[in-house]
């Protein structure tokens, strides 16, 4: 028993990716027809040229349904797929084994969330009928249980760890300022993040993604199809998914520092890639940084930097738009907020950018136009620290 | 033939809760220009009702009967409160099931008046099995009305039973009542304040009650005035409380303190909250009249016993209140008690607890019983089926975890969060022992909390929604 990947044997032939935002004037509808009718138009491909769709969303829609309906699909195969915050990247893998296993040529994995229609403050849960104990933390209250906990361990003081957040923040803005289809398009000072009203423990609203709306998609075929639909396909080296027992805020053993699921699914998709070196092969990463405190903590559970010194690296600029590693070019859930179902594609989409060398130049990486790198890193989690649900893919723009 | 002798009976186990908070009297003086006055009042936070109150004084009760060397057994709970928090439905229940009883035990409420508390003492003291009494109010009154500023919160819970169940620290030696109807206090059931007719009035009414109730107890006992060690009188109506004892031709006895100057008038658990913070300093062979004025006189003789002197009580009345914080705003006060309606967060309000998985999870919900794993001894907080260590199946033994400390292993503080207090303190807690657990830490201050600390459990309403009450376990700072 072993899990074999599929390296190679499908291909990422075209993408699609509204802009994400308060879209008040569009609805769930709107936003899956523009993802799909720009995906359709990048493959060069009509609708009814696919044959099986992977549709994904937390909580705007159930059902195929909510996809046939908008697109008035021709009676396809449509699978609602729901993974929590990795609701997007778990239509990508699903669609992607369906080509894999020779059951369809073309498929389409897509994410939508429309999140801005409830009025509320942060994401909102739809409560299960419980007995009343489990606790209600919000999001940030649960991600930022990180911070104390990886200060404490590793000797980083308050105001040394609120600069590394403020980092990260800084830099995610940086690169989101660059992103025509990013929520947020403007550069923060560190002054302005670092002294932003606090919202759950040592984080602040700029140490928080933003809430938006918005859908992306991807169109997946045979890898030796690739080249009907494009000269520069997208190659699926990996796709790891990790569920666990979720015994974190019940086992003493976890520590807050780190995501088990993490680990253990970033260990399979390297060896189904055959990638020993991350951060020499990888040319850029984007990662699931809802909160600023992942994002420290995934640089080390993903294997870019040694466990307790993620946050040196984040403070030298390892991880900036021209650093060693880029992470999140795109401007990350920071930048482009988190329509749920959305966000896993959206990352891809970056990837579908930078691996083929056609982000805008002032946000182009230079691991991949002069390095030469070719591979590319989505990471998305769900859930919450010693309790989540995390994907990893590794996409590249050469077989091989 | 040997002569059979009735079993002593009497208070064999007590304990009392006074909440974190105390409100200034004169903060009310500040902020409305009137009302108010000098001392404090205990105040019961916002996550606290009679219910919850009336657990943690039990729990206390309990905890100071096993570390006295006595086992804990009850045939029945009553619980008295002119404060419940449900109509239709038994809080005592709740209580029942946050000590984790028997199904055999039997549970009641008392509920109405404040004499709710004598109509449960005479059932405990006539009862020949052993019997809690528990009683809590969560009191107030309009903004600048005396009641606001005199009353206070607290919960008391007595355990009586015979000597052969454990040392009996205090017998009831003689007991009388005498009831009269007569409108001095009122109060329909949907008012979050009582009315009161003219304070001459109600002297007037209560003080030949007192009288005719003290004689009839002193005749009882046998006893002369001056053979009394301590008076306490407790009872809703001032003038006729400060009045009783002269009224009653007591002389000179000595009058115990009725705690009103720093804890406030209890209500329905005053006369057990006073005797017990009596008994906290009495000495063995004293003898002690209680005189209770609700509706009528209750008046009730006392006899310590030697065994009082070896009672330890973990947590006795003058050590809570000279702790918690005395700094409440008065702000916060009149929010918590419903009477300032503040803009909420733009966030979803609470939900119910559903009936079927509450009733599924009891022993968890109410209790705090997890499970611990037989086959790697991992606890398990919620309850599992499966272990986390090795993932044996159905291995489990329940675990009482609610009295185990624990030590906060990260923690944040959520301003997102509804609350009716923000911001809401959340803490990664591990247990001494093995088990961790992820809760609200409630009775502390935000900036105070750090890594490291030390916490207990305590009983708490979460929230209300739909009309439902959402009891659980929150930490607080361990004492």
């Amino acid at each position: 028993m072993a899990s074999k990947g599929i390296k190679d044997q499908v291909a990422i032939v075209g993408m699609g990716c509204t802009p994400f935002g308060e879209h008040w004037d569009k609805s769930v509808d709107d936003m899956l027809i523009e993802a799909s009718s720009e995906a359709y138009a990048d493959a060069g491909i009509a609708q009814d040229d696919v044959d099986a769709y992977w549709f994904g969303t937390l909580g705007s829609g159930v059902s195929g349904l909510t996809l046939s309906r908008a697109l008035k699909i021709d009676y396809k195969p449509v699978t609602r797929v729901e993974n929590m915050c990795a609701t997007g990247s778990e239509a990508f893998r699903n669609a992607c084994y369906a080509v894999a296993s020779g059951a369809y040529d073309l498929v389409a994995a897509i994410g939508v969330e429309k999140l801005k229609d409830n009025g509320m403050s942060g994401l909102v849960g739809a409560p299960l009928p419980s007995d009343g104990t489990r606790p209600e933390l919000t999001a940030p209250a649960m991600f930022s249980l990180l911070a104390p906990a990886y200060a404490k361990k590793y000797g980083v003081d308050e105001a040394e760890m609120k600069d590394v957040l403020t980092r990260i923040a800084w830099k995610n803005h940086y690169n989101g300022a660059r992103n025509p289809r990013a929520q947020f398009r403007k550069e923060v000072s560190k002054e302005k993040i670092c002294n932003a009203p606090l919202i759950a423990g040592q984080l602040g609203i700029f140490d928080c993604s933003g809430v938006s709306d918005g859908s992306a998609m991807a169109i997946i075929c045979r890898a030796e199809d690739a080249h009907k639909y494009t000269d520069k396909p997208l190659y699926v080296k990996a796709l790891a998914f990790a569920a666990g027992p979720a015994a974190g805020p019940i086992d003493p053993d976890y520590d807050y520092t780190t995501f088990n699921e993490v680990s253990a699914s970033v260990a399979d998709a390297y060896a189904q890639a055959d990638i020993t070196d991350p951060r020499a092969e990888i040319a850029m990463a984007e990662v699931h940084d809802c909160f600023t405190p992942t994002e420290l903590v995934l640089m080390e559970d993903l294997g870019f930097a040694e466990r307790g010194l993620g946050w040196k690296e984040v403070l030298a600029g390892t991880f900036d738009l021209d650093g060693e590693l880029p992470i999140n070019p795109d401007g990350g859930l920071k930048s482009f907020g988190h329509p749920i179902g959305a966000s896993g594609l959206r990352m891809l989409f970056e990837c579908w950018l930078q691996l083929r060398q056609e982000a805008p130049d002032d946000r182009q990486i230079r691991s991949v136009t002069e390095d030469g790198k070719t591979l590319g890193m989505t990471h998305n989690l769900g859930g919450a620290p010693g309790e989540c649900v995390s994907f990893v893919s590794i996409v590249g723009s050469e077989l091989g | 033939m040997t002569e059979t002798r009735r079993p002593r009976r009497g208070i064999i186990g007590y304990g009392t809760y006074v909440p974190y908070y105390r409100l200034q009297r004169s903060a009310i003086t500040d902020a409305l220009g009137t009302g108010g006055g000098r001392g404090t009042r205990a105040v019961a936070s916002f996550d606290e009702d009679a219910t919850s109150m009336a657990v943690e004084a039990a729990r206390r009760a309990v905890r100071n009967l096993e570390a006295n060397g006595s086992p804990f057994a009850l045939d029945a709970l009553y619980f008295a409160t002119a404060t419940p928090p449900y109509l239709d439905k038994t809080n005592a229940n709740v209580i029942h099931a946050a000590l984790d009883l028997p199904s055999a035990v039997f549970a009641a409420d008392m509920v109405g008046s404040s004499r709710s508390l004598g109509g449960a003492l005479r059932a405990a003291m006539g009862s020949p099995h052993p019997t809690m009494v528990a009683s809590a109010d969560l009191r107030s009154g309009r903004p600048g009305s005396t009641d606001e500023a005199s009353t206070g919160d607290a919960g008391v819970a007595l355990i009586f039973g015979n000597e052969t169940d454990a040392p009996v620290l205090a017998e009831p030696i003689a007991s009388a009542s005498a009831t009269a109807e007569f409108l001095d206090r009122w109060r329909l059931p949907a008012w979050n304040y009582s009315r009161q007719w003219e304070e001459r009035f109600g002297e007037h009414a209560y003080l030949p009650l007192v009288t005719e109730a003290v004689d009839a107890a002193l005749k009882q006992a046998e006893l002369e005035p001056s053979d009394l060690d301590l008076v306490l009188v407790t009872g809703l109506h001032a003038r006729a409380v400060r009045g009783a004892v002269a009224a009653a031709g007591l002389g000179a006895v000595t009058v115990g303190d009725d705690l009103v100057a720093v804890l406030g008038n209890t209500g329905t658990p005053h006369l057990g909250v006073v005797l017990a913070s009596a008994l906290d300093r009495a000495e063995p062979n004293q003898t002690i009249m209680t005189i209770h004025l609700a509706d009528g006189a209750d008046v009730g003789v006392f006899r310590t016993t030697d065994a009082l002197a070896n009672y330890t009580n973990g947590s006795p009345v003058a050590t809570q209140l000279g702790s918690g914080t005395d700094g409440l705003d008065y702000n916060t006060f009149l929010t918590w008690r419903g009477f300032l309606d503040r803009e909420p967060p733009r966030r979803p309000d609470p939900v119910a607890p559903a009936a079927p998985p509450s009733l599924r999870s009891q022993r968890w919900k109410y209790g705090f019983v997890g499970s611990r794993d037989e086959s790697s001894g991992a606890i398990h907080l919620p309850p599992q089926r499966v272990s986390v260590k090795g993932g044996a199946v159905d291995e489990m033994e329940p675990v009482p975890m609610a009295d185990v400390p624990a030590t906060v292993v990260t923690f944040t503080i959520d301003r997102l969060a509804y609350s009716l207090s923000p911001p809401v303190v959340a803490v990664v807690i591990d247990f001494d022992g093995g088990g961790r657990f992820q809760c609200q830490l409630t009775d502390v201050n935000p900036d105070d909390v750090s890594i490291g600390d030390r916490v207990t459990m305590t009983f708490r309403k979460l929230s209300t929604a739909e009309g439902v009450h959402n009891y659980f376990w929150k930490a607080r700072p361990a004492a």
